[in-house]
């Protein structure tokens, strides 16, 4: 008996243990800075504030249904109107609303304060990638969904295998020092985008044509993962951000291979690039840029997305190729293919790209785009 | 729906057509009403299928059914055509049966207005219907069409921008004539303050909608010029605001979200004393709460849209004013509770929806105080959470509402009672499917998954799969509306004029079905 009982208890241990694991299934994710912090604990006791009032309002209501009922013989009163009970009901609701915005003023005034930050990045919105600016440092990167294509479109339904973190991984995550005060300055290139982070407690959306700001400390290393807030087209589930908080050592060696990385990268103007290297690079620039309408087999989707195996801009004149894709271009009925501009990119790497789709699938042009005649176009 | 009027009394005037000129030409407000009632529920049903092609895909992780583009479609267009084709003409039908039987009136003010007021709907609804079928599809920029995504789309939006015109105009008519109506048909003795209260209701969010709806139009006429005609309101690049956008839509969309559920407050505000058999307990209280509501309306838009990174300031006065809502709404909340306070209660269908109403309509409202504070808002803003929240409100605030009027007055309507058991069965799948089918979204919400996403990491899979379950015994549940309508219309049990013991106010003075001009000799109202 004794071992039974125990057992049983031990079983709603190991339940209970399980469940406060999953605790954030049910709940905000678990904070890691201030903000995040306070916006977990105005949560939390909001929700005690409700399920009281929950117990109280209901329990009434369902005391009354099963007590004044026809069918258990309860006579209807006729009472009505009492200017007490109206006072009363409208007085109390009012006390306990200002026992909630109290903290939540706290709250909203030091999430305002952006001043005395230490880094500032800016975080700019692209259909459908983010692209990141260390102002002080001097380093800039797009960031990119890294999933593969192949675990995410099962149109076949066979069942794609897909990894930990679908969909909210990214090829270059954005990397903070932690215990600093970080801004985020925020824009966007082409519609509203919104740069959330849940565990950071952030979220600011991205304007066209204007620059807000938000700021974050991370108190712990570690990875915090988070997506676009803001319906920005079809692509819109498909731009995670990641943020890694890292110690201050590694945030310092980190710049200074980013920075090593921007010299090795600055096109050597000597450079004779052949266009083999070119297409190289292209093809792995294809897959972030361009695969998600054109696809990886240059196809395109009929009646949203031209194709580029075959075309005749990746076949014609290639003034006109550097042209459109720097400029980008409205679809005349087919908007949802409207190509968006892509003069964000460098003029290596959109010589890349131009000299891959001329030179891939069904396109044999055989020629040739040099950083030096993007660079012309772009005047 | 024919026999619902030449059923059971012989004094039909022999000058308006039969067939199918009759409901062309009509200006009758009972076919006025049963035209509006129709075409709500056929919009319901087709926004209804198009919630199930989106949950379909949302069903398991990955992409297997549509491509993100399409799936974008069906998110705007399912908003878009629930909002503006099914809830609201759904009321303004249900003003059309009701106000003029409530009031002692013989029929609506501007009679061939009010034909005009609903023939405009269906070619809105072919525009919007139609969209999925020009080049580029229907408009993908959600329901809220903000710019800058919304000057990207194709025509499916102009087809869109045009169809709101067309309902606007459609929603101004019908309040026009509903407030004419109100202010100067009431039988003599009727006061503003002996009004049944779903007229009060009625009367107020006529108001809003004649408030509200030309901003809307103005909105979209300026999405129309930016589009086609080189003018820059919404665009930076031409020294115009994208915020703007924002704040013009939600000055008209948050007074909408009232317009949407003041009536629902109106109905059960009629049926909770009815089977509690007890005056409603806060009369003038709930008319003021009414009032109160629809004022503080117009002063918290921009609780929408938090994260646009406005001043502190803004977000303390936006955040104080929504957090005073909760005191009006839980003043009717109370107001409901206390009327059925050592009642007399009896639980037929209308009664159910009303109570699942109130219980159900409290838990969005419990969610929206969580939404007023600035901060946890900025992290639950455009996710789960909120698609929980509002349909919380929606479904089973303004639609239960709507169903539980559906049960109240179709037997006054048709002559016939429906068939108890199975509005009761409607009732409780449609309780436990709606549950099942939005309350896991506070939970993904929570744990960051957005809204308007057609894919998801696997820690989300289990949940959707729950929400997607539910959604299709939801839309499944709803058959049995139409089949219970169909049946009431056809036959059953002969109604009694009063229909419901409990049941008071002018309405049910008269015969069941109601002759065809309500009352041609205004009663006396003591």
């Amino acid at each position: 008996m004794i071992s039974k009982g125990f057992r049983s208890v031990a079983a709603v241990a190991a339940w209970l243990a399980a469940e406060a694991a999953l605790a954030n299934r049910y709940n905000l994710q678990e904070p890691q800075s201030i903000i995040a912090h306070q916006i977990y604990d105005l949560h939390t006791l909001i929700m005690w504030i409700i399920v009281g009032i929950f117990v109280v309002v209901f329990g009434a209501m369902t005391y009354s249904i099963v007590m004044h009922r026809k069918s258990v013989g309860h006579k209807a009163e006729q009472f009505h109107e009492n200017t007490t009970v109206e006072i009363i009901w409208t007085v109390i609701p009012f006390i306990i609303l200002i026992g909630m915005a109290w903290p939540a003023t706290k709250t909203i005034i030091s999430m305002k304060d952006t001043s005395g930050a230490d880094i500032t990045i800016k975080a700019t919105g692209y259909q459908w990638k983010w692209g990141y600016d260390y102002l002080q440092e001097g380093i800039s990167f797009f960031s990119s969904l890294s999933t593969p294509r192949e675990q995410i479109e099962d149109y076949e339904r066979k069942g794609t295998k897909k990894g930990e973190n679908y969909l909210i991984e990214v090829d270059n995550p954005v990397v903070v020092p932690i215990g600093k005060k970080v801004r985020i300055i925020t824009t966007a290139n082409d519609v509203i985008h919104a740069w959330w982070v849940p565990q950071l407690g952030i979220k600011q959306d991205a304007i066209p044509g204007f620059v807000r700001d938000t700021w974050f400390r991370a108190d712990k290393e570690g990875t915090y993962r988070g997506q676009c807030a803001e319906l920005c087209g079809k692509d819109h589930g498909f731009m995670p951000i990641v943020v890694e908080a890292v110690s201050a050592e590694k945030y310092a060696s980190w710049v200074a291979e980013q920075k090593k990385k921007v010299a090795a990268a600055a096109p050597d103007p000597g450079k004779q690039w052949t266009l083999d290297e070119l297409k190289t690079q292209g093809e792995k620039l294809y897959a972030g840029n361009c695969g998600a309408c054109h696809q990886a087999n240059g196809m395109g989707i009929p009646g949203n997305f031209p194709a580029l195996s075959g075309s005749k801009v990746a076949t014609g004149p290639k003034e006109e190729q550097i042209k459109l894709v720097l400029n980008g271009r409205k679809g005349q009925f087919t908007p949802t293919s409207m190509m968006p501009p892509q003069a964000g990119l460098s003029d290596l790497e959109i010589a890349a790209l131009i000299t891959y789709t001329r030179n891939s699938w069904a396109n044999k042009t055989g020629d040739m785009v040099t950083p030096a005649e993007v660079k012309a176009a772009r005047k | 729906m024919e026999a619902a009027h030449t059923h059971g009394h012989g004094d039909h005037h022999a000058h308006h057509p039969s067939g199918f000129m009759r409901w062309v030409t009509t200006t009758n407000h009972k076919d006025i009403g049963t035209l509006y009632l129709i075409f709500s529920l056929t919009m319901f049903f087709v926004g209804g299928l198009l919630a199930l092609m989106l949950r379909l895909e949302l069903f398991e992780p990955g992409m297997q059914f549509w491509r993100p583009e399409f799936f974008n479609q069906l998110t705007t267009m399912h908003g878009l055509i629930m909002v503006f084709g099914a809830i609201m003409p759904a009321f303004v039908g249900f003003a059309n049966w009701q106000i003029p039987m409530m009031i002692g009136a013989p029929d609506m003010a501007f009679a061939r207005m009010n034909n005009w007021s609903f023939w405009l709907l269906p070619p809105a609804a072919i525009l919007l219907v139609a969209s999925f079928f020009v080049p580029g599809g229907a408009t993908a920029a959600g329901w809220t069409i903000y710019a800058p995504l919304s000057t990207q789309m194709g025509p499916g939006m102009d087809l869109a921008i045009f169809a709101l015109h067309i309902m606007g105009a459609s929603s101004i008519m019908g309040s026009i004539n509903i407030v004419t109506t109100i202010l100067n048909m009431r039988a003599p003795g009727m006061t503003l303050m002996k009004m049944p209260l779903f007229v009060w209701t009625w009367l107020i969010t006529a108001y809003l909608l004649i408030a509200v709806m030309p901003v809307l139009a103005g909105a979209v006429t300026m999405l129309l010029t930016d589009r086609h005609f080189g003018t820059n309101f919404f665009n930076a690049a031409g020294g115009g605001d994208p915020v703007m956008f924002q704040h013009i839509f939600w000055f008209f969309g948050h007074p909408e979200v009232y317009i949407m559920i003041l009536p629902g407050f109106g109905i059960v505000s009629q049926i909770v004393p009815t089977f509690a058999r007890k005056p409603l307990f806060g009369y003038s209280s709930m008319v003021y709460a009414t009032a109160s509501i629809a004022i503080l309306s117009f002063i918290v838009w921009a609780h929408h849209m938090f994260t646009v990174g406005m001043p502190a300031s803004a977000q303390l006065f936006f955040m104080y004013a929504t957090m005073l809502i909760a005191v009006p709404t839980g003043v009717k909340v109370f107001n409901w509770i206390a009327t059925m306070w050592k009642g007399s209660m009896t639980f037929e269908t209308p009664m159910l929806f009303a109570c699942g109403f109130i219980f159900v309509f409290s838990m969005g409202g419990f969610t929206g105080l969580v939404l007023a504070i600035t901060p946890v808002d900025i992290q639950l803003q455009d996710t789960y959470y909120v698609v929980a929240h509002f349909h919380y409100v929606l479904v089973a605030g303004s639609l239960f509402a709507l169903f539980g009027g559906v049960y109240y007055w179709i037997p006054k309507w048709t002559g016939h009672m429906y068939n108890e058991a199975a509005g009761k069965l409607h009732f409780w799948l449609s309780m436990i499917f709606f549950n099942i089918t939005f309350f896991p979204m506070h939970f993904t919400g929570l744990a960051g998954l957005p809204r308007r996403v057609p894919d998801y990491n696997m820690q989300f899979a289990d949940f959707n799969m729950i929400s997607t379950v539910g959604a299709f015994g939801f839309g499944l549940s709803q058959l049995i509306l139409v089949y219970v309508i169909v049946k009431c219309i056809k036959g059953g049990d002969k109604a009694t004029d009063k229909v419901w013991e409990g049941a008071e106010g002018l309405e049910w003075t008269l015969s069941s079905p109601p002759p065809y001009h309500s009352f041609e000799t205004p009663p006396a109202v003591k």
